[in-house]
């Protein structure tokens, strides 16, 4: 039945983004045909990956499992060799399904850098991030891993730094970069221990099928050692508190296309690495490393939604929100740890199956909203929602878009959101039964944190959507703003699409997670995940919360009669006039008057100021009593605590050592052979 | 057969019964005050009213504005049909349990605050600002809550589930962990319902008002749902709270005459929690608005607290 496997789709999929590289950067002169080669490979491709990821995982751990050479290896040690298997094949269709809608969309959103920018290069690396990141999750061993990993960095650096007149686009991808040099450093050292632990000697110790259940091999203390370094050098790249300064920095200055990738696909990859390390290398986990990471989700989670709040630039509030979902994703990850050590495999596989549907779900409306934020930015020319308002009425189709991703993300039923987190509340419930420690405190609380998060997501998401579309609007730019390129609403309605699929069919969807678990836990899904013939969504137990959002949704519908014959029984006579807005009697109300993105956010920024640390400057000039200001000025910012409080000492401190340090090299050739000599003694000694 | 007949006795239940709870309260709570009241039935009468009466709707208001009341009236009607009210099994008891529940009464806030947001009116934004932040420091005590539930009940979200595991041979009232989270959750429904310490329904001083100030700019049949609605989210509410944690009389079979018992249990309940609800609207005083994360960290301690009960007391 099948024409192509899914390795000769993957095939397709590569060579085709690499024909977009090329054909973009060929026809660097001609924007046009730049535009239409670079993005139509681009879609192709990801098309090609949809399929291939499908069709492997359909295929389960049997079929499609083919390994094989990128380019005939030149340097001993170093295999191009890629293979598909179940957990990168899930990851693949993640970046395809991304790559896909994006790419539709960049065919009109790229139009605005006509005559500005060149826009073959940013074709070119636009294709560039996708090739690495598919290789990224396909590469099957830790060195052609690092390369592919290391080549994502610098294309998301080079895609972050692309409009690098600006002075914070341009500290902002240093950061980026400096931030994911660390990390990978922490990664190197991490696949070294492995390789180590493997036998380190063949290049077959560096494949991935040699590290499975490594960790069982190793010392207690190299072991934990190695889960510290990926912790670190993936949590970087996931963007987990405290290592995720550079991401609100990063993904806004982007171009929003690229945004959505770096928010829907780039960070997914450390969320790779973790799986892939924690639950296909690793091996049975002690409890506290499960422990850390469901802490660590916390953290992110509440902190992000928090953060997310006082933002009032649209691009940074959603990169916080980023920070958020990372750490709900984490929190199904860590159950799922805490309960392989408590040894629950079913419930193991409910966490992980929730923490995994959450990464696809996020990768999903978080490219949806970063596009509709891309929509406005094109629209309007500023990222500040105090500029907008009232973009309902002049672009009707992207706000109904925005609108979907924003419930989406706000976890209400029926959308995907709502799905994810449902499976991750109920994992955490069944959590309390598997231990008799008091670790299993630990479950409520975190449910109770994740409650939190999602009212504060909602906050958040009814003031992005309230003060960016309803209402008057604030600004000339915000009341001459047009609809979208019709391209770029066919990528919004794209993602728009899967969400609804994602939510209302988790069932049918959860199915493609079956060879995911069985490879990574040697377990099936859980046997009462799908109740009713797919109709309702269960746990691990027969008597469990069920929920069908399918059937809420046509039961809404059913519904819909009742308040529309009472209006035919009572209010048949009643008419609907237009008026204005009451006013107080004034003279009309002016888009002053409206309530601000600041104003909405402040009974919140009170309620934890003991954590934003707000500071605020109020200037009044008056000429005989401060009741009657001629002017007034008011100034209110919030710095993160972890910028002020950690980062700030830190980068003063290593400046002071680096500034010390510079006696050493002070250009004197002299010395510098005196400390090749002293080098050369001190490794001599150290080989007797 | 039976299913799609539940459904509707229990949607009829939820439209006929919440308006003359919120009429009850009223009336007690002006005889309280040494006022006689208005009728029990009187909300009927002013749905009556708002649906005959003409409409003025802003000129700034967009498609959300007329979408609103429909959303938030839908989905506090599926909320209620998840609830087991006169008969153990809710009607919708497979499609969705508490989590379900919060989500759907969370999906109507959404929508009610974009409704105050989108007519360019200060109070509108006020009120919505309000509202979301309050139901943010609801919710952890909400669901602490639900979770110290269910834990009592095998672990189960099912609404169901969790009144038959509370009927069961010993009842649990006496359990400290469910004293404990129903008064996490009565401070829960005062917050929710936009009760006095937290927000007063019967005010329109701009300055003070919560739930009214989103809802200002609405009228004439739009105004009769969402008030419908609000109605109908304090019956579920509250009908969680006295099904949950007093679960005499339910009927688990299908009889006339448990059916008959039951719901006579269920008005009893309700009402007697409706007089809990008077006596703490009119011997309390509004709370100052930064005054109500407060309250509602109380609620959350406590929350924790019939948590660690679960298992100190086992």
């Amino acid at each position: 039945m099948e024409l192509l496997s899914s390795t000769q789709l993957l095939q397709i999929a590569l060579c085709v983004y690499g024909a977009g590289v090329v054909g973009s950067l060929l026809s660097l002169r001609y924007e046009r045909m730049a535009n239409l080669v670079g993005f139509g490979c681009a879609t192709m491709a990801a098309l090609a990956g949809i399929g291939a990821a499908i069709t492997a995982l359909i295929a389960g751990s049997g079929e499609g499992r083919g390994a094989f050479e990128l380019w005939p290896s030149l340097v001993p040690y170093l295999r191009l060799t890629v293979k598909l298997d179940p957990l990168g094949a899930f990851f693949v269709l993640i970046v395809s399904v991304l790559g896909l809608a994006v790419s539709v969309y960049s065919f009109g959103y790229v139009r605005g850098f006509y005559g500005r920018k060149s826009v073959g290069v940013l074709a070119a690396f636009h294709n560039a991030l996708l090739m690495a990141t598919t290789l990224v999750f396909t590469a099957s061993n830790a060195f052609f891993f690092l390369i592919a990993w290391e080549i994502m960095a610098l294309t998301a650096y080079c895609l972050i730094s692309f409009e690098h007149e600006k002075a914070e686009t341009r500290n902002a991808g240093v950061l980026f970069f400096i931030m994911s040099h660390i990390g990978t450093g922490c990664l190197i050292l991490g696949f070294l221990l492995l390789f180590q632990a493997a036998g380190g000697h063949s290049p077959g110790d560096y494949a991935f099928d040699g590290f499975h259940l490594l960790g069982e091999l190793m010392s207690p203390g190299r072991r934990d050692a190695a889960f510290l370094l990926f912790l670190f050098g993936f949590g970087v790249k996931a963007g987990i508190v405290p290592l995720h300064i550079w991401l609100p920095e990063a993904h806004p200055v982007a171009p929003s296309n690229a945004s959505a990738l770096l928010s829907g696909v780039l960070i997914k990859t450390g969320i790779y690495g973790l799986t892939r390390v924690l639950f296909d290398f690793m091996g049975t986990p002690p409890n506290w490393w499960g422990v850390t990471v469901l802490t660590i989700g916390t953290i992110s989670a509440v902190l992000g939604v928090l953060y997310a709040l006082m933002e009032h630039d649209l691009k940074r509030l959603l990169a916080y929100h980023s920070i958020e979902n990372i750490g709900i994703i984490l929190m199904g990850l860590g159950a799922s740890l805490m309960f392989l050590h408590t040894n629950h495999p079913v419930l193991a596989a409910l966490a992980l199956i929730a923490g995994l549907y959450h990464t696809i779900n996020h990768a999903i409306f978080k490219a949806l909203l970063f596009l509709g934020a891309g929509a406005i930015l094109h629209a309007t020319h500023t990222r500040n929602m105090e500029e907008m308002g009232g973009l309902i009425k002049r672009m009707p189709k992207t706000a109904f878009f925005f609108l979907i991703g924003a419930v989406a993300i706000s976890a209400l039923p029926p959308l995907n959101g709502f799905v994810s987190e449902w499976l991750t509340y109920q994992s955490l419930l069944q959590g309390f039964g598997t231990t008799g420690s008091l670790v299993r405190l630990m479950f409520p609380l975190s449910g109770a944190m994740l409650a939190l998060t999602g009212a504060l997501a909602a906050a958040c998401f009814v003031k992005a959507f309230g003060i960016t579309f309803l209402a008057q609007p604030r600004s000339e730019h915000a009341a001459k703003a047009h609809e979208a390129a019709p391209t770029m609403v066919l990528g919004m309605g794209l993602l728009a699409a899967a969400c609804f699929f994602l939510g209302l069919f988790p069932t049918l969807f959860l199915k493609l997670l079956n060879p995911v678990t069985q490879q990574l836990l040697g377990q099936p899904l859980p046997a009462y995940l799908s109740q009713a013939d797919g109709w309702v969504l269960g746990t691990t137990q027969e008597l469990g919360g069920t929920v069908s959002t399918l059937a809420i949704a046509l039961m809404g519908i059913c519904l819909l009669p009742i308040p529309l014959v009472l209006w035919f029984l009572f209010g048949r006579r009643a008419k609907t006039v237009i008026g204005p807005t009451w006013d107080c009697g004034l003279r009309g109300l002016t888009p002053n008057m409206e309530y601000t993105a600041t104003g909405f956010s402040k009974p919140i920024r009170m309620i934890f100021k003991a954590l934003f640390r707000p500071r605020r400057e109020v200037q009044r000039e008056y000429d005989y009593s401060p009741y009657f200001a001629k002017t007034l000025r008011f100034e209110s910012h919030i710095e993160e605590a972890f910028v002020t409080q950690l980062y700030r000492p830190l980068n003063r401190g290593i400046l002071r050592v680096s500034r010390r340090m510079r006696g050493l090299q002070a250009g004197s050739i002299q010395a510098y052979l005196i400390y090749i000599f002293i080098t050369l003694l001190l490794l001599l000694l150290f080989a007797l | 057969m039976n299913d799609a007949i539940g459904i509707i006795l229990q949607t009829l239940l939820l439209l006929a019964l919440a308006p003359l709870l919120t009429g009850c309260i009223r009336n007690w709570k002006a005889k309280l005050q040494n006022r006689r009241g208005a009728r029990v039935w009187q909300p009927f009468l002013d749905l009556a009213k708002f649906l005959r009466k003409d409409m003025v709707i802003s000129e700034h208001a967009s498609w959300i504005f007329h979408a609103m009341p429909f959303v938030l009236f839908i989905s506090t009607l599926l909320a209620g049909l998840m609830v087991p009210m006169v008969i153990a099994s809710a009607p919708l008891s497979l499609f969705g349990g508490a989590l379900a529940l919060v989500g759907l009464l969370a999906l109507g806030r959404f929508f009610l605050a974009l409704g105050g947001l989108d007519t360019a009116s200060a109070f509108g934004g006020m009120g919505s600002s309000r509202e979301m932040t309050i139901a943010a420091v609801a919710e952890p005590a909400l669901m602490l809550a639900i979770f110290t539930v269910a834990i009592t009940a095998d672990r189960s979200t099912n609404l169901s589930q969790m009144v038959l595991a509370a009927q069961g041979p010993t009842w649990k009232l006496l359990n400290p962990a469910h004293v404990l989270a129903f008064a996490a959750l009565f401070i829960v429904l005062l917050a929710e319902t936009g009760r006095i310490p937290v927000d007063n329904p019967a005010t329109h001083l701009e300055l003070t008002m919560i739930h009214e100030a989103m809802i200002l700019e609405y009228s004439g049949r739009y105004l009769a749902l969402i008030e419908w609605s609000a109605s109908v989210k304090q019956l579920i509410l509250m009908a969680l709270l006295v099904n949950i944690f007093f679960p005499v009389g339910i009927a688990t079979d299908l009889s006339a005459q448990s059916i008959g018992l039951s719901l006579l249990w269920f008005v009893a309940k309700l009402l007697a929690l409706s007089g809990a609800v008077v006596l703490v609207e009119t011997t309390n005083a509004k709370l100052r608005l930064f005054r109500v994360p407060d309250l509602l960290s109380a609620a959350f301690i406590l929350a924790t607290l019939a948590l660690l009960s679960t298992f100190l007391f086992q």
